[in-house]
């Protein structure tokens, strides 16, 4: 038997079902994994062994005595990106102003979690904020991509893809605000989701951009992807843009046949000065489909172009806004000041990072009122336009296939005197936040340098199912998923 | 030169809501720093707000009884700045998309009707409160109001003189209150406004500059404020200066209004549509539901009143000025009170009593029936009008005791007029010569009804009590009448 920390949800809800292996068996495996390779990949900013032990017995004495009902995720360790409140867990975005911040409540969708008996192996590093996409911008250290430590993870979730990559956890959260689940799951060469906006309660996920930010699982497989999906989705009372829409069992169409199913490709993905590997990789995905019986489809994007910018305009003008109550008075860092203004300005002169506070200055000029015309209304009717792409296109097809990344994992510091070049990393992923649509991102192969390459598939608004079943009977049809890095 | 006074007012009322506009937590005034808070009023990180229908309500009900157009689709914005008592460095309120727009009031002033227009009503959430006073060098922050439910109500710059400024802010005042969408208490703020003012030559069409004052919270002050205001500005203007538009602050004490900031420093807000609320949809049949639930508004009533019950315009303003003092009224009448009788006695003796111990007529303690009483030994000449007064204050203090033991679960007594008047002796001449004399010259004047009552006619004991009353200007004590009278009716020969 492999050790219990490579095996996924399935399989270990498998072997416990069957009583093969036990609770803290499968626990302190995870962390024994951690110990070995934690300091090379670097993925956690807080690890919670003990409390992770406790419940790990408490849940193997219930199933002794028969107590215990086996629910999806019992014994299950999961890492949460530290952008989710945990309640009396920090929870410190990555930044030193909320280093000090313990929760006294609980997001939605980690309480969904506990709800089905998982157990909190440690919260992951991000970019701060969840504003970057390498997770160099961490206000703590930089994580390292387990296939190759010289390099990037991707970002922000980049603790939570390397953490599951890894076999440091066997799933983990992300959050997705313009790729930052579904970039680092590529670059990490795991299966990473962001659902339709609205599908998952936001409700204790710390704020960057709120009308693009999505919560969504990182896993080894598909899989795990649907059956974590079936957890956390749904409508929330706290949430109020949270879609009161019926929930399917993402699990049900695991499987299915796919043929007759229309995919489309469209022209504006397939850029220059994109890695000539990937782009192979990516096509050679199509041809995969094709041969399960998915009929490829030219289509077209047209303001594709336009979504970066868009996008940047947004998130700022909002992150501007969301970051707007760090400022010394209730919790979290406080610097000294002489008056309230220089209090103000110090705590979040130290307490923010160069990408955070470039965003913040770039965020507050684009709603001042001599700009809100010129940038944030001119953005918004943008992001109607990209919707309306969308739109037009899913009147045609059943999903959309694209690459992940232009390029698979940078080096660590190759793009960061250059935040431009950093933000087109996240290119192929934008325009999915900007329509609110959901797309799932796994492993479509590998470059000369063995790193992984990841196949977007876009799906329409609340239909995952379509995305989850392709992606699901291309994985099954390669052995992309199966590879393990080297540590 | 002679200058045209422009106003406009944007009052905040603070909804009577039993819980916050995005959150669970109660809206009571008065209770210990931060114990009405939880992570989302007090803006922790990942919260989100969650709309209480029952403010939207209120400001859909506000909306209808000021004749405002209901948007079938509003949407919150965010206000950004910094300031202590912000916890989360924005304030959620409704800019360019409020739920009502385009509405109006009438006031009269001066005895002239005019139409003030209201621009809009908005929602918006309240700030916490910054305390300055305690120990050291620090200032603590109190969040107990963040997040309370306040309507902004935005009127347009219709208003000419501060007089019907006032008028104005009266008027909302009792249409809040009629709605029961806020208790209109501006010594605890619940109802507050900010002024717009600005001069212009006369017959001039563009509008001055203006300046705006903060944070009124009295009628007085309304008046005072901008008297103080216009006189400023009419100074500058003949000296040939110029006015800077700016906000600038009341000054009670000092009775006059100074500059807050200028307009360099002026804020930038930064609004943008709030991304954690969805836009605000109101379907038509829950605004007609509300509109059928709508009470009787002041106009409506006042008109009513003056033709039906026959009462003076000024008797009239008085009684609808609150809706409580209304109903008390339309009671007491339905219990056979003539109009006009039980006007006088309500907004006479009885607002004095409740004046005099700083209650509000919802705190009145004598029901509709006592008054009728009062007002029947009025009629049937027991007592007179200045012995009503006594009877009454008698009435409102036994009754006010009354309710203080009931709510020791003793049982409770019934306070009534005949009981004041009779048992307690509530009579200011009880001199038996005074009276004795006096129900001699009466049997004496009318020999032929003595007889009658001898010889059995009972019930003209009713008509001889009434004589003597009347001649003693009802200051006698009635059962001593009673009793005299029936003694020497009998006696004589
Ligand atoms: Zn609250």
């Amino acid at each position: 038997m492999h050790e219990a920390c490579t095996l996924t949800i399935t399989e270990l809800k498998d072997l416990l079902d069957r009583k093969e292996i036990s609770v803290p068996d499968i626990v302190a495996s995870v962390y024994r994994r951690i110990d070995t390779v934690e300091d090379r990949v670097r993925a956690f900013v807080t690890l919670t062994r003990e409390k992770a032990m406790e419940t790990a017995q408490k849940a193997q004495d219930a199933i002794q005595s028969g107590a215990l009902n086996s629910k999806q995720l019992t014994g299950i360790p999961l890492a949460i990106k530290d952008n989710m409140c945990t309640k009396g867990i920090p929870t410190t975005c990555a930044s030193k102003i909320l280093h000090t911040f313990v929760p006294p409540y609980e997001s939605t969708a980690t309480s969904r979690l506990a709800g089905e008996g998982y157990i909190l192996i440690g919260k992951t590093n991000m970019d701060e904020f969840a504003m970057g996409s390498s997770t160099e911008n961490s206000g703590l250290h930089v994580t390292k991509n387990p296939w190759d430590p010289e390099r990037i993870p991707g970002g922000s979730s980049g603790g939570s893809a390397a953490a599951v990559a890894a076999d440091e956890c066997i799933a983990a959260l992300g959050s997705d605000t313009g790729g930052s689940i579904r970039q680092p799951a590529a670059l990490c060469g795991v299966v990473g989701m962001k659902p339709t906006y609205g599908r998952v309660s936001r409700y204790g996920l710390v704020a960057f951009a709120s009308s693009l930010d999505q919560i969504g699982p990182i896993t080894k497989n598909v899989r795990d992807s649907a059956v974590l999906m079936n957890i956390i989705s749904g409508h929330d009372p706290c949430d109020s843009t949270s879609a009161p829409v019926p929930v399917p069992d993402f699990t049900a169409v695991l499987g299915k046949d796919i043929r007759g199913m229309k995919i489309g490709i469209p022209e504006e993905y397939f850029i220059d000065g994109m890695d000539r590997e990937v782009e192979e990789a990516v096509r050679e995905a199509v041809k995969q489909l094709e041969s399960l019986g998915a009929v490829p489809v030219k289509v077209s994007l047209p303001h594709t172009g336009y979504a970066v910018a868009t996008y940047y305009v947004l998130a700022m003008s909002e992150a501007s806004s969301n970051l707007a109550r760090y400022d010394g008075v209730k919790y979290g860092l406080r610097s000294e000041g002489k008056d309230l203004m220089e209090m103000y300005m110090n705590t979040r002169a130290e307490g923010f990072g160069a990408e955070v506070k470039r965003r913040i200055m770039l965020g507050t000029y684009a709603l001042s009122s001599g700009y809100y015309d010129a940038y944030y209304r001119k953005a918004q009717q943008v992001r109607t336009r990209i919707k309306d792409d969308f739109g037009a296109v899913f009147r045609d097809v059943d999903a959309i296939v694209t690459p992940t990344t232009p390029t698979a994992a940078f080096r660590i510091g190759e793009k960061t005197s250059d935040p431009l070049q950093m933000y087109l990393s996240d290119i192929f992923t934008i325009s999915v936040n900007l329509a609110g649509v959901p797309a799932i991102s796994i492993p479509c192969g590998f470059t000369s340098d063995n790193l992984p390459v990841g196949l977007q598939f876009i799906g329409k608004h609340f239909d995952e199912e379509s995305i989850i079943k392709l992606a699901f009977a291309y994985e099954q049809s390669t052995v992309w998923h199966r590879r393990k890095p080297s540590l | 030169m002679k200058y045209e006074t422009i106003i406009g007012l944007e009052v905040h009322a603070q909804m009577l809501t039993a819980t916050k506009i995005f959150c669970g937590c109660p809206t009571a005034f008065g209770a210990g720093p931060n114990t009405q808070t939880c992570p989302v009023c007090i803006g922790m990180p990942g919260v989100l707000p969650v709309l209480n229908r029952k403010a939207l309500e209120f400001a859909i009900r506000t909306g209808l009884a000021t004749h405002c157009r209901i948007s079938p689709y509003s949407r919150f914005a965010r206000k950004n700045y910094f300031y202590p008592d912000l916890p989360k460095g924005y304030q959620i309120s409704q800019y360019e998309l409020p739920i009502c727009e385009d509405g109006h009031v009438k006031i009269i002033a001066d005895g002239k009707s005019r139409r003030i227009g209201i621009t809009r009503i908005h929602m918006e959430e309240d700030a916490g409160k910054n305390i300055h006073e305690g120990a050291g060098n620090y200032s603590f922050v109190d969040l107990n109001r963040a997040g309370v439910p306040l309507m902004e109500i935005v009127s347009e710059p219709d208003i000419r003189s501060p007089l019907e400024a006032v008028e104005y802010m009266k008027k909302l005042r009792a249409i809040l209150r009629y709605l029961g969408v806020c208790d209109g208490n501006m010594e605890q703020g619940s109802l507050r406004c900010d002024a717009n003012i600005s001069l212009r030559p006369a017959g001039q069409k563009e509008l001055g500059v203006k300046a705006e004052i903060k944070n009124i919270n009295s009628f007085r002050f309304v008046e005072k404020a901008l008297d103080y205001e216009i006189k400023r500005q009419i100074k500058v203007l003949d000296s040939g200066g110029r006015i800077l538009q700016e906000t600038r602050l009341w000054d009670s004490a000092r009775g006059i209004t100074e500059s807050m900031r200028g307009k360099e420093e002026a804020h930038d807000y930064r609004y943008f549509p709030e991304p954690d609320l969805v836009p605000i949809t109101v379907n038509q049949q829950w605004i007609e539901e509300i509109r059928s639930a709508l009470p009787e508004l002041p106009d409506v009533k006042r008109a009513r009143f003056v033709s039906f019950y026959g009462l003076s315009e000024y008797d009239t303003d008085f009684l609808i000025s609150e809706k409580p003092l209304a109903d008390l009224f339309e009671e007491t009448v339905k219990l056979g009170g003539q109009p006009k009788a039980v006007s006088n006695l309500i907004t006479g003796d009885l607002l004095r009593l409740l004046n005099a111990e700083n209650k509000s007529i919802e705190e009145c303690p004598l029901k509709p029936k006592q008054l009728v009483g009062i007002l029947n030994l009025i009629e049937n000449k027991i007592i007179s009008w200045t012995m009503a007064k006594t009877v009454l204050d008698e009435m409102y203090r036994t009754t006010a005791e009354n309710i203080g033991i009931a709510k020791l679960e003793l049982p409770a007594l019934e306070i009534t007029a005949d009981a004041i008047v009779k048992e307690k002796g509530l009579v200011q001449i009880s001199d038996t010569g005074e009276i004795e004399k006096a129900v001699d010259d009466v049997i004496a004047k009318n020999p032929k009804e003595a007889e009658r009552f001898k010889s059995g006619e009972e019930k003209l004991i009713g008509f001889f009590v009434g004589q003597v009353m009347k001649l003693m200007k009802g200051k006698a004590n009635p059962q001593m009448v009673n009793d005299l009278l029936r003694k020497k009716l009998s006696s004589q020969p």
